[in-house]
């Protein structure tokens, strides 16, 4: 992020095409406040969009604008509500009269491991990250969740020793670091829950088996007759096939499904 | 029968012995275990901070859980869950001003009020199956095993949350005669294990630890019952550090309360998880014939 352009007021409001907001015509304006300063934003931004509008130009805090990222977290209050709100700035639409703060990075101690040394049990992740004990269960990090996790749940299951519950729970974490911003026990929630992750990924989760044949499979070279032709065919009969191909219908129950062709199983 | 059931972390992890034999034996009485969903840990230890009303946030927390599934009560097994999540309660339930404190900073929760009964196992036992119906389904009677009831500090303090008047055992007496065990009341039932005190030094834990179990063996005791993790820790997981050190002659071993339930109602010896007590405690059960056969 950089500053604000200041050309930008309320009363020239700009069209903006390609990348940059696009204002659709008769659209109303709404006022928001970014870092305490009034602007006139479209009411239909998202609150990055609104800003970029505003003229704020983001260098950090953006990355893949669909909401999966992390880089954008936000906190925001309503005028004249104590209440604190969070969101992805990506994600989140402007309303009128948001006090908008940008979070794009905050400083959450990350411990150094070697996955492959410390183990699977608890104990190394206690070890860790000692921090985990001092949660004191006030659920400020799951009320600041832009993701919908339940992060107390997944602390609560790591104290109970139980990694495969704080892998599950904290599987749609994005890394965006608000939980820890809240955090009574100045936790780095997300990042033991991405330990745990690897942890359980590494030594509890069983092995794909069927991945490992099929990666056998291939460096045995069953496949390489079946690609050597599909290489020498000429377009036409190369489209030919794709049009005639057999296809699993979409809604088949697993497993009981079988194509005509059996040649290349 | 069915309860509503909260762990505790330990339970999950060093502890794990305590709950397996609880839940296995409940399941010969007939008793039915649901644990709360979402459960957060205790606390551990009450916070005496008067005004630092943030420490009763994670017990409260556990209550609503036991209240949003309808439970009445919510039973524990844990000296140091009993005691923390009891004594939030009551002061949820008393102090008004300090429950609209708690109530308006749980905003994402509903409302609590102390409606919830934390109840310790043994208290369970002793007045929703009863010792009678205990007597009846022992398989194994514990006959001949001389066994201390130890409560430590937090099943009896303070008055108003103990599970009985301070000085008295009665509840884990009457449960230890009802499984067939010879009860053996030593003075030091109640004196306190070292705590964490183990944490800030080994040595003052280590010489309180060793009064407790010098005393019980002085009494007569061939083994300790007791229901708090910290106080197996102390007597038993550390015990033969303390004979190696020589102040303690012989070994008294320590249970879980609920083990000797377990064992006593037939249930198999893998399931109450003895690899996690002190290694004598086992091979004292099997001489004592006290072990349902394989
Ligand atoms: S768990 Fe924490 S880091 Fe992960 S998405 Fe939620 S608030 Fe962000
Ligand atoms: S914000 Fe921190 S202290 Fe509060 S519940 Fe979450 S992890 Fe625990
Ligand atoms: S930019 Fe990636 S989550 Fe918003």
């Amino acid at each position: 992020m950089c500053d604000a352009d200041n050309t930008t007021t309320k009363k020239t409001i700009r069209v903006a095409t390609g990348d940059r907001a696009i204002l659709p015509e008769g659209a109303k304006t709404i006022p928001v406040y970014i870092m305490g300063k009034k602007y006139e934003v479209p009411e239909t931004l998202t609150i990055m969009k609104a800003m970029e509008y505003a003229g704020f130009k983001f260098l950090r805090g953006a990355g893949c604008r669909g909401g999966i990222c992390g880089a954008c977290p936000t906190v925001y209050r309503m005028a004249g509500d104590y209440k604190l709100h969070f969101g992805l700035a990506c994600q989140t639409v402007v309303e009128a009269d948001m006090y908008l703060a940008q979070i794009p990075f905050f400083p959450a101690n990350r411990a150094e491991y070697n996955i492959e040394e410390i183990g699977g049990a608890a104990e190394a992740i206690h070890a860790l990250y000692p921090e985990l004990f001092r949660c004191v269960a006030c659920n400020l990090c799951t009320k600041a969740c832009p993701m919908d996790v339940d992060v107390l749940g997944y602390i609560s299951a790591l104290k109970q020793g139980n990694i495969k519950k704080a892998a599950e729970l904290s599987f749609d974490c994005i890394q965006c670091g608000l939980c820890a911003s809240r955090c009574m026990g100045e936790i780095p929630q997300y990042h033991i829950a991405q330990l745990a992750r690897r942890v359980y990924g590494r030594y509890i989760q069983p092995r794909a088996e069927h991945l490992q044949k099929r990666v056998g499979e291939i460096e045995s070279g069953k496949y390489d007759a079946m690609l050597q032709e599909l290489s020498a065919m000429s377009k036409e009969d190369l489209e030919k096939c794709y049009v005639e191909r057999e296809r699993e219908p979409d809604l088949a129950p697993p497993g009981t499904w079988q194509p005509k062709e059996t040649r290349y199983l | 029968m069915k309860i509503s059931y909260y762990p505790g972390c330990t339970l999950k992890t060093k502890a794990a012995n305590l709950e397996a034999a609880a839940v296995a034996s409940l399941a010969v009485l007939g008793v039915e275990v649901e644990e709360i969903d979402r459960w957060n840990c205790c606390g551990a230890v009450f916070s005496l901070t008067a005004d630092d009303l943030i420490h009763q946030v994670g017990p409260v927390r556990n209550l609503v859980r036991a209240k949003e599934k309808g439970a009445d009560q919510l039973v524990t097994l844990c000296s140091m869950c009993y005691n923390t999540l009891a004594r939030a309660n009551r002061i949820v339930r008393d102090d008004t001003v300090k429950r609209d404190t708690i109530n308006r900073f749980m905003d994402d929760e509903i409302d609590y009020a102390g409606e919830v009964e934390v109840v310790h196992m043994l208290t369970f036992l002793a007045r929703e199956v009863g010792w009678q119906k205990i007597r009846e389904a022992v398989k194994v009677p514990l006959t001949g095993l001389r066994v201390s009831p130890y409560y430590g500090c937090t099943l009896q303090r303070p008055a108003d949350v103990g599970i009985e008047p301070f000085g008295s055992f009665s509840l884990m007496t009457g449960l230890l005669e009802a499984l067939g065990a010879t009860v053996v009341p030593f003075a030091a039932a109640d004196t306190c294990c070292g705590s964490y005190q183990v944490l800030n030094g080994e040595g003052g834990a280590k010489s309180t630890a060793a009064v407790i179990i010098n005393d019980a063996a002085q009494a007569g005791a061939e083994a300790l019952a007791t229901s708090c993790p910290l106080c197996e820790y102390n007597l038993g997981k550390r015990q033969e550090q303390l004979i190696t050190s020589g102040q303690v002659e012989a070994p008294v071993p320590t249970f879980y309360f609920t083990q000797l339930l377990a064992v006593a109602l037939g249930v198999a010896p893998e399931s109450c998880l003895f690899d996690l007590n002190d290694a004598a405690s086992l091979a004292l059960l099997k001489n004592k014939n006290c072990l349902v056969a394989a």
